[in-house]
């Protein structure tokens, strides 16, 4: 526990706020502590997490990725076609084309920002806009709703009436959001090329000097991103059973405020897969409890973005850190 | 492979060059360390060490023409990794360390390294970071995050980081640099241990005591030429100190009894865990050396003089008057200066222009009558002062990374008198300075005193101060310890008690 | 023309030239390929359109070049806006005269001011990251905004306003007035001010900024609050266009306001930029966004070759800086 703490200290405030969070909204509205309700959150919030893990691998290197977003829709649509040029195809080939897309639109990221030598968020920038105005000029802005049936069919893990009848269930994304986590946790906690992603981004000098290879790194940030993209894109329209070009813009800078809120830091360096999970779930759970509670929904944002204010307000950041330059030790 | 053949060499490299932006900071140097031989690498400031050592394992590539072999091998181009896969490590000055990982992660950051992703082992790395901590009998919490320790036990960190390898050859920059003398021995110890066992280790250090007691034989740089190899058996350190300097030193102490009046006062000056009851006076006209080891709290002791860091307890008067300066704006108003020893980072603005940064502390001054600021009385200011102090520049709209150190550091001077300072707070001010320089900015600051200001000079390297200042207080462990008088008092007595 | 491009490069900064270059061959390749291009109505409405994108760049640029960001800069607008629109409406709507119009102006440069000076101050006391602030304060704008227009739209102004957003002023039209001048004031603002030499040498070191005395804390905060109220005044503008306010409006020029501030050559590391290059950047992605409204394409195609024109303009910086360096070796 103490060993906790100390190596995770972000994550342990966020964990304490959450707890006291619950415990107000569960005395406070009698559905909020039930299991239809929990379940409902996670369905709900499962794609999010699958992006924030991936942008927290991003992240953790040193760079910043807008584009993730559009990208999933563009991914979703070249799936669409794809799956209807050969057949249908089944979720094994799903799986195999959104994250093959989404890594290859994440390696065309990492080619330029290493390449080049352009910071990501420059780079970023221009594929978020090169991507969705090409998406919205091919697509002319038409929803596709021809999903594969296996694609667009609800498919439910697991489901259990309660005493007064309403379902409790949880869905596929939930398992993909656990498997996503999983992986990215091995990945940036297990593995050396993880660790190497760590030390490349707190002290990029003192990585090269190691030996660490930066283009590599970049690619597997930003390819890791990109796949996780693509994966979230998957289950997204497996929710909503149809595909919308501009359904997703914006959501990446959602999902970038619950990374950082998480405990990830813009500079690199920092951030871990447990921090991703409840910085979305604090968002969302506010979200919940405000609506539970009988708050108007259009002051639910204003009341987020309060809180992501206050959290960053009370976190002591390191102003020396992220204004310098050299990132020397 | 007869038992009477020589072993070979750990490193045999000639013809090194290496240009930066058509400056020469390596030219034709060659440099052969032998097996198991502990050797020091010698010279001031900025003459081609840290460029030479970052050739030899693969950060820089040299310039064509170089002829490198490592343990006999032959190599046309190194890579880091390829220099880590022949066996050597380095102790970098700055350390290159991970802040945000543990001290274990980054004392046995090698067994991560390498393409081909493996499984991390986190008992694995403890174990072998605890080894190395054994090896130098010093106790560090391994889950303890990097940053948050102070920078003696970084430094440590470093070392063992590099025994962690099975390094053959270890390059060590400046690693007793802000170590304690017990830690020192307990460095020298391992030195000739590892050497003992076959490994050679590349020793750079600008405490020469040090290195004349701990390896066999020295090359010397100036310049970024290589002045020649000698054997430490016989050397002294008058001797190597003229072989790097280029000069003997024949120059007499500059020490004289000041005439002006007390201009600053300092009384029972405290700040928790940085320094502790520093009292003096500092007369108008007067260079008042101040020197210590890296940690001691001089740079602390500034920041407060600056303004920076309120002190807990203590009084700062200036002509009598008691200060209360809560910034450092309050500080320069009052005609407090400071050059900071980390030029690079806080002493100027690197990519801006020579002369937005002569003028970036006076800006009310080039400020015309509507309130905008006036072309014409930038221009004037800089010019004045880039002629005063015989600042070498191009274009004034250049960038100040453009210049050698030693203008650098004329430029910074510029931009504090400019403000026409009563009190100048140098610290360490020929960092990274080359040594025909470091004369001058003597010279400038000589001259400064004589007009009458007064002159805090701040350094790690005693002889600057002993032949520059007029008195020296030894500061060690946040209290000043000692004050001497260079004419009373020798350079070796000053640097016994100081490394003590 | 090396000597041209050096008396322009000297005068007017390093970016102006190629900018120049490239709105020339822009202007060229539609005026051959493009019919009506080169006609009085197509500039005409560049013109108009141009201002308002003009004017949230502008308040982009300045926390740029200090090294952070503004991602609130629609959002403000829009809150500006809507302070505007709720003032009109309180005194008579259509027939608000003069002075409700006057403080609603005024209250809204305040509201820009405000949330401004709040991000401002959390960056400069709390140390927090620009990017993360200014998101944090978009999210929250965008809930207050929806919360009180419930996600609709305001309307009902005063005709007389759209003088403001469709008028012409001795030929020229009033938004594009009103943006120059907001340019030029801009432009003043950062090269001959104390506080635009502040904000350069912040973004380039804030340390040793601080550390030779500037008030960094004080000039974050102002930078910030100049920017929201330079967001008001689009804001304003926006809402005199559109004859309608609603929470959102805007929404996509967010990043393409970064995306000018980049191709108009400012530093994306800070402490490099000047305004001029930028509205080259502005004119030359308006020109080719109507060019290829005039070819057939709709938005969406500009907006992806805007990003795509960035990418190329960054690699040939890219380009052109490494023959340097390989020129400076040689000699």
């Amino acid at each position: 526990m103490h060993r906790f703490l100390r190596a995770y200290p972000t994550e342990s405030k966020l964990l304490a706020v959450l707890l006291i969070l619950c415990a107000g909204l569960s005395i406070a509205s009698p559905d909020f502590l039930t299991l239809v309700n929990f379940t409902s959150l996670l369905n709900n919030n499962a794609v999010n997490v699958i992006w924030a893990v991936g942008l927290l691998v991003v992240l953790i290197a040193g760079g910043i990725d807008i584009s993730f977003a559009v990208a999933a829709s563009v991914v979703q649509y070249l799936c669409v076609y794809a799956l209807v040029a050969i057949g249908g195809g089944n979720w094994a080939i799903g799986f195999l084309f959104a994250g093959g897309f989404g890594l290859a639109l994440g390696l065309i990221n990492a080619f330029l920002i290493h390449q080049f030598r352009i910071i990501s968020i420059v780079v970023t920038i221009s594929t978020f806009n090169a991507f969705f105005g090409l998406l919205m000029f091919f697509s002319s802005g038409r929803f596709l709703y021809n999903l594969p049936s296996w694609w667009s069919n609800r498919v439910i893990l697991w489901e259990y009436q309660t005493a007064n009848g309403t379902w409790a269930e949880l869905i596929l994304p939930v398992l993909v959001m656990a498997i996503c986590m999983a992986a990215t946790w091995i990945l940036i906690r297990r593995t050396t090329t993880g660790r190497q992603l760590y030390a490349f981004g707190d002290n990029p000098e003192g990585a090269r000097r190691a030996g660490i290879p930066i283009g590599l790194m970049q690619a597997i940030a930003f390819g890791w991103c990109g796949m996780m993209a693509g994966i979230g894109g998957l289950m997204q329209a497996h929710i909503t059973k149809e595909v919308i070009p501009n359904a997703l813009v914006g959501r990446e800078l959602e999902v970038l405020a619950a990374v950082v809120l998480g405990g990830a830091r813009l500079g690199g360096g920092r951030g871990s897969v447990l921090g991703c999970f409840l910085g979305v779930l604090l968002v969302a759970i506010t979200q919940n409890g405000l609506n539970l509670l009988g708050v108007s929904p259009y002051a639910f944002k204003m009341v987020v973005g309060i809180i992501i204010l206050l959290a960053i307000s009370t976190s002591n950041l390191d102003p020396a850190k992220w204004f310098a330059k050299g990132g020397k030790v | 492979m007869p038992a009477d053949a020589p072993p070979v060499d750990a490193l045999r490299f000639s013809g090194i060059a290496k240009i930066f932006g058509g400056v020469k900071a390596l030219d034709d140097v060659s440099f052969t360390v032998g097996a198991g031989e502990v050797h020091c690498l010698a010279g001031e400031n900025g003459c081609g060490k840290s460029t030479l050592i970052k050739i030899v394992t693969g950060v820089y590539q040299p310039e064509p023409g170089a002829r490198m072999q490592i343990f006999g091998q032959d190599y046309a181009q190194i890579s880091p990794t390829q220099a880590r896969k022949a066996g050597i490590a380095v102790i970098w000055q700055d350390l290159a360390l991970f802040a945000e990982m543990t001290v274990a992660e980054n004392i046995a950051f090698e067994t991560m390294l390498g393409n081909r992703p493996r499984g991390v082992s986190y008992s694995r790395l403890r174990t072998a970071a605890a080894s190395a901590l054994a090896r130098l009998d010093v106790d560090l919490d391994l889950d303890a995050r990097l940053g948050d320790l102070p920078i003696a036990q970084r430094q440590i960190v470093a070392i063992a980081r590099a025994l962690v390898s099975d390094a053959r050859l270890i390059f060590m920059d400046e690693p007793t640099a802000s170590l304690t003398q017990s830690e020192t021995d307990a460095l020298l110890s391992v030195v000739r241990t590892l050497s003992a066992r076959g490994v050679a280790v590349v020793f750079v250090s600008h405490r020469l005591a040090e290195v004349l007691e701990i390896s066999s034989r020295v090359t010397v740089l100036r310049d970024g030429k290589l002045v020649g190899v000698y054997p430490t058996e016989g050397m002294t350190q008058s001797r190597l100190t003229e072989l790097m300097t280029g000069s003997s030193f024949a120059q007499d102490v500059m020490a004289r009894d000041p005439t002006g009046s007390d201009v600053l006062r300092v009384d029972d000056l405290s700040r928790a865990g940085e320094y502790e009851g520093v009292s003096f006076t500092l007369r108008g006209g007067e260079v008042l050396g101040l020197t210590g080891l890296i940690g001691a709290g001089r740079t602390e002791l500034c920041h407060t003089l600056f303004g920076m860091t309120p002190a807990d307890r203590g009084r700062i008067s200036l002509n009598g008057r008691e200060l209360n300066l809560s910034s450092n704006r309050d500080a320069v108003a009052e005609g407090i200066a400071y050059v900071s020893e980390d030029r690079l980072a806080l002493g100027l603005i690197q990519p801006q222009s020579i002369s937005d940064n002569t003028v970036l502390a006076v800006l009310r001054r080039i400020t015309g009558g509507v309130g905008l600021l006036s072309g014409q009385k930038q221009e004037a200011t800089v010019a004045h002062w880039m002629a005063e102090l015989a600042v070498k520049i191009g274009k004034p709209a250049d960038a100040v990374s453009t210049l050698s150190g030693g203008n650098q550091q004329r430029v910074v001077l510029a931009k504090w008198l400019a403000t026409q300072p009563k009190v100048l707070l140098l610290d360490c001010p020929t960092v990274g300075v080359d040594v025909g320089a470091r004369a001058g900015i003597f010279r400038i600051v000589r001259q400064l005193a004589e007009k009458g200001l007064a002159i805090l000079l701040v350094s790690d390297e005693v002889p600057e101060v002993y032949m520059n200042a007029d008195r020296v207080l030894h500061m060690a462990g946040g209290r000043i310890v000692a004050e001497w008088d260079p004419r009373r008092t020798g350079l070796s007595e000053m640097e016994a008690a100081v490394y003590a | 023309m090396t000597d041209l491009y050096r008396r322009i490069s000297t005068a007017f900064g390093p970016e102006v030239p190629g900018l120049l270059g490239f709105l020339a061959l822009v202007l060229v390749v539609f005026g051959v390929f493009a019919p009506n291009f080169l006609t009085g109505a197509n500039f005409g409405s560049i013109a108009f359109q141009l201002p308002e994108l003009g004017l949230l760049t502008l308040a982009m640029l300045m926390p740029i070049i200090s090294g952070g960001f503004n991602l609130a800069v629609i959002y403000t607008a829009n809150m500006a806006g809507l302070t505007l629109a709720f003032v009109l409406n309180q005194y008579g709507g259509v027939d608000a005269g003069l002075w409700p119009f006057v403080i609603g102006v005024v209250l809204a440069i305040g509201v820009g001011a405000l949330s401004g000076a709040v991000m401002g101050a959390v960056i400069a006391y709390v140390g927090a990251h620009p990017i993360l602030v200014s998101l944090a304060m978009m999210i929250f704008l965008r809930g207050l905004g929806e919360f009180l227009t419930k996600g609709g739209d305001i309307s009902g102004f005063p005709p007389w306003m759209a003088t403001l957003g469709h008028g012409t002023l001795l030929g020229i039209p009033v938004p594009l007035i009103l943006f120059l001048i907001c340019a030029v004031l801009w432009h003043i603002l950062l090269t001959h001010t104390r506080h635009g030499f502040s904000v350069r040498m912040i973004g380039s070191n804030i340390r040793a900024a601080a550390y030779s005395g500037v008030h960094t804390k004080r000039t974050l905060i102002l930078i910030y609050t100049l920017s929201g109220v330079m967001c008001a005044i689009a804001g304003i503008l926006m809402l005199s266009r559109f004859n309608s306010v609603r929470v959102g409006h805007g929404e996509a020029l967010l990043l393409v306001t970064v995306l000018a501030c980049f191709l108009g050559g400012v530093d994306p590391f800070g402490g490099f930029g000047r305004v001029l290059p930028v509205v080259i950047a502005l004119i030359v992605l308006q020109v080719l966004s109507s060019g290829l409204n005039l070819l057939g394409a709709n938005q969406h195609l500009s907006t992806a070759v805007w990003g795509l024109f960035l990418v190329g303009v960054m690699v040939l910086r890219w380009g052109a800086a490494r023959i340097n360096e390989r020129r400076r070796k040689g000699s």
